[in-house]
């Protein structure tokens, strides 16, 4: 490995972005950890609020990478694969623009489950999908898989790599939340929770839809 | 779908209370005369405007026979919450159940309040055939949609299975189906209310059909026979969790008013009439330790009066029993309102301390015995029955009809329907003078709700602060 080229460092940048907008969004739960902290009338509720949803979400991440990270190491399919994960993406996309619904089984998750509740929010509004071409696009970019490393020694770089990627969303996705909550906790009040939530499954659906498409032309022109 | 929360959505019950001042309310009319259809009246609340105090648009439904109580909104601030998964769908349908037809209309009241309209008509068959229940009454949104309270089961008096609650889609207004997942011990159903974060709901206990929709059954109450438990359920696990029997004597459990602020672990029910002492009563219920507890703290007794002044159905008793009806809790949980549609009087109670509630003070109007006059020289027919307090806590609204039939037996005189008004101030209640709304001819009035939300729709996910 002679270093990260532009390319991986503009991917690597794409994955702690996405965590930034999945942790504003207050449809993945920080207005949550807002209500724990005055419910319990303490800040520290606000933190351990964060546990779950963290754990919830980074799950939610690593169930749709995980299968792709097993059958990506297969290096003479992955133009293939990366083909059928763009498309996947951008139809699960269509489909939320189409039929922008929860499923109600969201509204049946008691609160005192938050962890369950974060994995369940962020696979049904595909927050996985959202990162799974970034991923595939690491993973095959030249600088890593040069094509001639053991095959071993390639599914353990990429299971690592699926983990990693999961976790550095996760981690700027509980910053980003963790500081929505923060401010709106100490310092903008609740009224903020009203303000600062807009309608976002459109614009959602619609970034599934360019992430996919974004990786199908760069697949298919690389 | 809005691209923002609907503005009438309020984080807290302490944002709520900030609410720009309602311009209108929506009252319920009930027909009389079972020839003529129900209706919705739309009531001018603004006191600049020319049409103040008045109705100014009335709907009238397309079928007869309803019988309309209580109604409610197809969303409230309780969609606020990220748990329920609907943030942006808006507070527009008001959902109207008949109460002896099962019948189900759904009013749209956009553009304008003066131009609502029905926008879907629910079939009983279809209610009944989806959930199993009947004689739709309470109805409140929340988590997972529009929940409906049934006082009736299967089967031509309704007496065919348990009463309980179903679920209504709060945007395709679709009947989902029964909440329950188990259906535990209830048998009687009335109100129902819940604490969003902490997860549970209350129910209360009436009676069964054939004890109310031919009338009041002197035999049944004086045998006990009507609801006296209240029940606690859990709102996700739509399990029963307990039951408490709060006395055989206490004879028919209304409304239940948990404390608006979600970290409070307490609520108030109401009680009609304790059968040995002819008292209503105010119950306060509180969670400690995993279990659900209930005492009662307020009691109002009963007006000694010859029999040759009571109606029929109160021969015997030598004296008009408060029929204690409603309760309002104000949206900082600091007030309790309780009207009591036998004496008629409208009472104000400070319950800083829900323990120990301390009258505040109280204002008279109609009454079986009493029959006072409003200060505008007016004679009030029956007595103050539902009441809505607007969300700043400073306007309270009532009604003076109680159900077609018991109408008929505690008021033989007849109720035709006004609303009126009191300011809460300081010191107490203050009538609005100019504040009297006569329903159209032939009807009756019953539940008001405000246009923007009130003290009887909305539940919130976070705590005042």
């Amino acid at each position: 490995m002679v270093g990260m080229d532009w390319t991986v460092a503009g991917l690597w940048g794409v994955v702690a972005l996405s965590g930034v907008y999945h942790g504003a969004n207050p449809a993945m739960g920080w207005p949550l950890a807002v209500s724990a902290a005055l419910m319990d009338r303490t800040p520290s509720s606000l933190a351990s609020a964060f546990w779950p949803l963290a754990v919830g979400h980074f799950l939610a991440m690593l169930v749709v990478v995980l299968p792709f990270a097993l059958v990506v190491s297969l290096v003479e399919w992955k133009f293939q694969i990366r083909i059928a994960a763009a498309l996947t993406v951008m139809t699960f996309g269509v489909y939320r623009l189409l039929m922008p619904r929860h499923p109600r089984a969201l509204s049946r998750i008691p609160p005192s489950q938050l962890g369950l509740w974060s994995f369940m929010a962020a696979l049904a509004h595909g927050a996985g999908l959202m990162i799974l071409p970034i991923y595939l696009g690491i993973c095959t970019s030249d600088t890593l898989t040069p094509g001639h490393e053991a095959a071993r020694r390639l599914l353990e770089t990429h299971l690592a790599l699926a983990g990693f990627v999961s976790a550095v969303h996760t981690l700027t996705m509980v910053l980003t939340g963790g500081l929505m909550a923060w401010l709106a906790y100490r310092y903008l009040g609740l009224s903020f929770i009203a303000r600062s939530w807009f309608n976002l499954d459109a614009v959602w659906a619609s970034s599934l839809i360019a992430v996919g498409a974004l990786s199908l032309f760069l697949t298919l022109l690389g | 779908m809005t691209l923002r929360p609907d503005p009438t959505f309020h984080a807290s019950p302490r944002l709520a209370m900030d609410a720009p001042q309602e311009a209108y309310c929506y009252t319920l009319l009930l027909s009389a005369d079972p020839s003529k259809p129900d209706a919705l009246a739309v009531v001018d609340l603004n006191p600049k405007s020319p049409t103040y105090s008045q109705v100014v648009h009335t709907l009238e439904m397309p079928f007869k026979g309803d019988e309309f109580h209580h109604f409610g909104w197809n969303a409230c601030s309780s969609a606020l919450s990220p748990l329920s998964a609907h943030a942006f769908v808006e507070r527009r349908y008001l959902i109207i159940p008949g109460l002896r037809s099962s019948r189900i209309y759904v009013v749209d009241t956009r553009p304008h309040p003066t131009q609502a309209k029905i926008h879907r008509i629910i079939e009983s068959s279809e209610v009944l055939r989806e959930t199993g229940y009947s004689r739709t009454h309470t109805v409140h949104c929340g988590p997972e949609g529009v929940y409906i309270g049934a006082l009736g089961g299967t089967g031509a008096n309704g007496m065919g299975g348990p009463p309980g609650l179903f679920l209504m889609d709060c945007q395709s207004l679709d009947i989902i189906g029964r909440w329950e997942k188990e259906q535990g011990p209830q048998r009687m159903y009335y109100d129902f209310w819940w604490n969003l974060p902490r997860d549970y709901m209350v129910a209360s206990e009436w009676g069964l059909p054939i004890q109310f929709e031919s009338g009041l059954v002197k035999d049944d109450l004086l045998n006990n026979r009507y609801g006296h438990h209240l029940h606690f359920w859990g709102l996700r696990s739509r399990r029963h969790l307990q039951a408490i029997d709060l006395g055989a004597n206490y004879q028919m459990v209304l409304e239940v008013r948990p404390a608006h602020d979600p970290s409070k672990e307490y609520g108030f029910a109401g009680v009609v009439i304790n059968t040995a002492t002819l008292e209503g009563s105010v119950w306060t219920w509180w969670r400690e330790g995993g279990r659900f507890h209930a005492k009662k703290t307020i009691s109002i007794p009963a007006e000694p009066c010859p029999n040759d002044r009571l109606p029929e159905i109160l021969k015997g008793f030598g004296a008009v029993p408060p029929l204690l009806a409603d309760l309002a809790l104000s949206m900082d949980d600091r007030l309790l309102f309780v009207s009591c549609w036998g004496t008629g009087e409208v009472r104000q109670y400070d319950v800083s301390d829900p323990w120990r509630p301390v009258l505040v003070s109280q204002l008279w109007l109609g009454g079986i015995a009493r029959r006072t006059r409003h200060p505008n020289g007016k004679s009030f027919p029956g007595g103050p029955q539902m009441l809505e307090l607007s969300l700043d806590g400073k306007r309270i609204y009532w009604t003076n009809s109680f159900y077609s039939t018991w109408d008929d037996q505690f008021y033989p005189g007849g109720v035709s329907g006004i609303q009126v008004m009191a300011h809460v101030r300081g010191r107490g209640l203050e009538y609005a003078k100019d504040f009297w709304v006569t329903a159209p001819d032939g009807y009756r009035a019953h539940q008001i709700h405000l246009e923007g939300g009130d003290c009887s729709t909305d539940s919130f996910c976070y705590p005042s602060t």
